[in-house]
């Protein structure tokens, strides 16, 4: 109850404070610089350069307290040792390279860098060509969607349950060594084997990834003109050339937007790991290497940091290459 | 449209049966879950959930009674007693763990010593001896029984109740509803000024909020549980809001000035001409038109909330009475691994509103999703 109160007791002050700042600011400026008298034009010129900060102002304080900060301050603390202390320079970055975690985490991001985007994108591809085709397209395409909406850990437990092993001859309740089973083979212990378990856990993420993909890419196939599909069947074109050689070119830019956009997501992954394996045999990623030196045990915050900065250079290409795209659709 | 007449038909039941596979694939581990959490415990234990709507077979042992228990009846010592739990019935019975289905309910079996045991389709067993029984242990009676399948609201009403479930609830919506709406409320104006007022360094602004989306949380975490400490907000609900705000932020606002950037010019032109203020056209025009885009954020904003483990976990305590859903499932995970019954109702609980809002708001996160494209987590 206390805690009902505290909620919407915020979310009150929080829209009031809102409203008042961007409500009683404007009031303000108008009243220091009014539209009137004999400075009217001058004052509504400088009211006017003056209105947009009013506007921007919190969303540029909380950005920059919340996002821009904790970037440099990050790249400072990876220069330093593991309390903050003292500077070390590159010592942290030397450790990384050296350290057999590290690698492990490394070659696992790069694995699920090439694997994830691009299953999810052909999942997402085939589903938006054949949902589209179909009268039953709209219910296929909600329930294709419908992991979006199921949180990491959510899925790490559904998941968790298809992986689950019994001893062999018992009753396997886990559906993947259920099947195994029926087909005469012999129950694995899924998630413990090295190298082919990061894969059982990168499926958890196609799974919720393929219907972002589906969904941004079914629109793109749609907005494909009809005559240059038409032209191609009157050409004698068959229903695999024309998705290959017509569609599939035109929607280039979407299809590289939902890669790039699940690159990203892969980059971060981070509670799958954690909740499925916590990065042990031989599932390490780099999110939760960092995670495990910022709170687990003694903190070092060097280190984590280092990790963390390595993820956001990871990113950087990605966010350049969005900054170009949005400039130049602006102009 | 598209395909030969000859093949056409065929293409159109090769299409429609890739679909149904992929519906099925995409929805069965959910499936599995929802029936998984409305089974009985032991159940689910005994056999997977794909048979949960079949009896189940199961093979168990229960021991007959020891000495105390004895009663004399003329010239022989007898123990009697059920060997069947409720709702079970008997298939067949056994001495022997070698050979446990070796008798049919009724039978009589003749064991050493002159004793007798008989277990009836009941349940009901009855151990005979010509001489007083002396053991301390009772001796194992083999069981074959069949169980008709249970369904059951228990696991719900016992992790809500028992494993916290109910209080994690409560503060994931303490957690979500302010970190979705105050975003909304900042991001609005600035997406407006970006979208319709002229001033110097707009275009790099813009740069700067698509840069932002992408930038990952991890390096957030300790500088600004560092920042809370030092400014005494320490761990709590106020310091989570405003970090799931900050990193919110860029999202609401690159998605609202695309959107605003849309609205037809002449509208807002002529409201200027007029002599409207910036404020009144923001508050009369930008924001009632922008709905869509704005309905589009908050749902992306509350499931991205709702679902985060990462943020929770650092920002909020660890304590039992104040994690999130995220952390006590995570938690549950670690210490319930192979309870299936709570894991599984616990999982469904905390995906159940999500779902909900997911299936009666898909229009817009659609919308939401084409015109934001570009962040990811």
């Amino acid at each position: 109850m206390e805690q009902f109160l505290l909620a919407s007791g915020t979310i009150v002050a929080g829209v009031f404070g809102c409203v008042a700042w961007f409500w009683g600011s404007n009031i303000a400026l108008d009243l220091a610089l009014p539209a009137r008298g004999p400075r009217a034009g001058a004052n509504m010129q400088r009211a006017g350069a003056i209105r947009p900060w009013l506007f921007l102002g919190p969303a540029i304080l909380i950005l920059a307290v919340y996002l821009v900060y904790p970037v440099i301050n990050s790249a400072w603390r990876a220069l330093n040792d593991a309390d903050g202390t003292t500077f070390v320079g590159l010592k942290n970055y030397q450790w990384l390279l050296a350290d057999s975690k590290f690698h492990e985490s490394l070659g696992n991001n790069m694995l699920w860098l090439v694997t994830v985007p691009a299953l999810s994108t052909v999942f997402g591809l085939i589903a938006a060509q054949i949902t589209d085709r179909i009268r039953w397209g709209s219910f296929a395409k909600s329930m294709i969607f419908m992991p979006m909406a199921i949180s990491f850990v959510g899925a790490g437990v559904i998941w968790k349950f298809i992986y689950d092993f019994r001893g062999e001859g018992l009753e396997q309740i886990g559906l993947l060594n259920a099947i195994v089973v029926y087909f005469g083979g012999t129950p694995q212990t899924w998630l413990v084997t090295p190298f082919w378990n990061s894969f059982l856990l990168m499926a958890v993420l196609i799974w919720i990834q393929t219907g972002f993909a589906m969904v941004i890419l079914s629109a793109a196939l749609r907005g494909i003109p009809e005559e240059s599909i038409e032209a191609a069947i009157l050409d004698g074109a068959n229903p695999w050339q024309v998705f290959s050689r017509i569609k599939v070119p035109q929607i280039w830019g979407t299809i590289a937007v939902v890669w790039t956009t699940i690159t990203i997501t892969v980059l971060k992954v981070f509670d799958i790991v954690f909740v499925m394996t916590n990065g042990e045999w031989g599932t390490q990623v780099l999110a939760n290497l960092m995670y495990n030196w910022m709170f687990r045990g003694a903190p070092d915050y060097g280190r984590g940091s280092a990790i963390a900065i390595v993820i956001m250079a990871l990113v950087t290409p990605i966010m350049i290459w969005n900054i170009r795209n949005a400039r130049r659709e602006m102009r | 449209m598209d395909g030969h007449a000859g093949t056409r038909s065929s293409l159109v039941w090769a299409v429609n049966l890739a679909a149904a596979l992929m519906v099925l694939l995409w929805t069965i581990p959910t499936f599995g879950l929802l029936v998984t959490s409305l089974r009985d415990s032991d159940q689910i234990a005994a056999s997977g959930w794909w048979k949960a709507p079949f009896t189940s077979v199961q093979s168990d042992f229960v021991r007959a009674g020891t000495a105390p228990d004895q009663v004399a009846e003329g010239e022989i010592w007898v123990i009697a007693g059920n060997v069947l739990e409720q709702g079970e019935k008997l298939r067949a019975w056994g001495t022997d763990s070698r050979d446990p289905m070796a008798f049919a309910p009724g039978d009589v079996a003749t064991l050493a010593d002159g004793r007798t045991l008989s277990v009836a389709v009941d349940g009901a067993y009855r151990l005979t001896s010509p001489v007083e029984f002396t053991e301390t242990r009772g001796m194992r009676i083999f069981i074959t029984t069949l169980t008709p399948p249970r369904f059951t609201f228990e696991n719900f009403t016992r992790v809500i109740g028992a494993e916290g479930l109910g209080q994690a609830f409560l503060n994931t919506f303490t957690v979500t509803i302010p970190a979705t709406i105050i975003p909304i409320l900042i991001a609005a104006f600035a997406a407006y000024a970006l979208a319709w007022m002229e001033f110097p360094g707009r275009a790099l602004l813009i740069a700067a909020v698509v840069g932002l989306l992408v930038v990952p949380l991890q390096l957030a975490l300790i500088p600004l549980l560092k920042l809370h400490n030092d400014i005494g907000l320490g761990k709590g609900y106020m310091g989570i809001w405003l970090a799931h705000t900050g990193f919110g932020l860029p999202l609401a606002i690159y998605l609202l000035r695309n959107y605003m950037v849309g609205l037809p010019r002449e509208i807002i032109e002529s409201a200027r001409v007029d002599g409207a203020s910036d404020f009144q056209i923001f508050r009369r025009i930008i924001l009632p038109l922008s709905f869509p885009a704005l309905a589009s954020f908050a749902i992306f904003q509350f499931l991205w909330v709702w679902n985060d483990l990462l943020v929770a976990t650092v920002f909020l305590g660890n304590t039992r009475e104040q994690l999130v859903m995220t952390g006590v499932l995570r938690e549950l995970m670690g210490s319930r691994g192979g309870d299936w019954e709570i894991l599984a109702a616990s999982a469904f609980i905390s995906i159940a509103v999500p779902l909900v809002v997911f299936f009666a708001m898909q229009k817009y996160l659609v919308r939401g999703l084409l015109a934001g494209s570009v962040k990811g987590g």
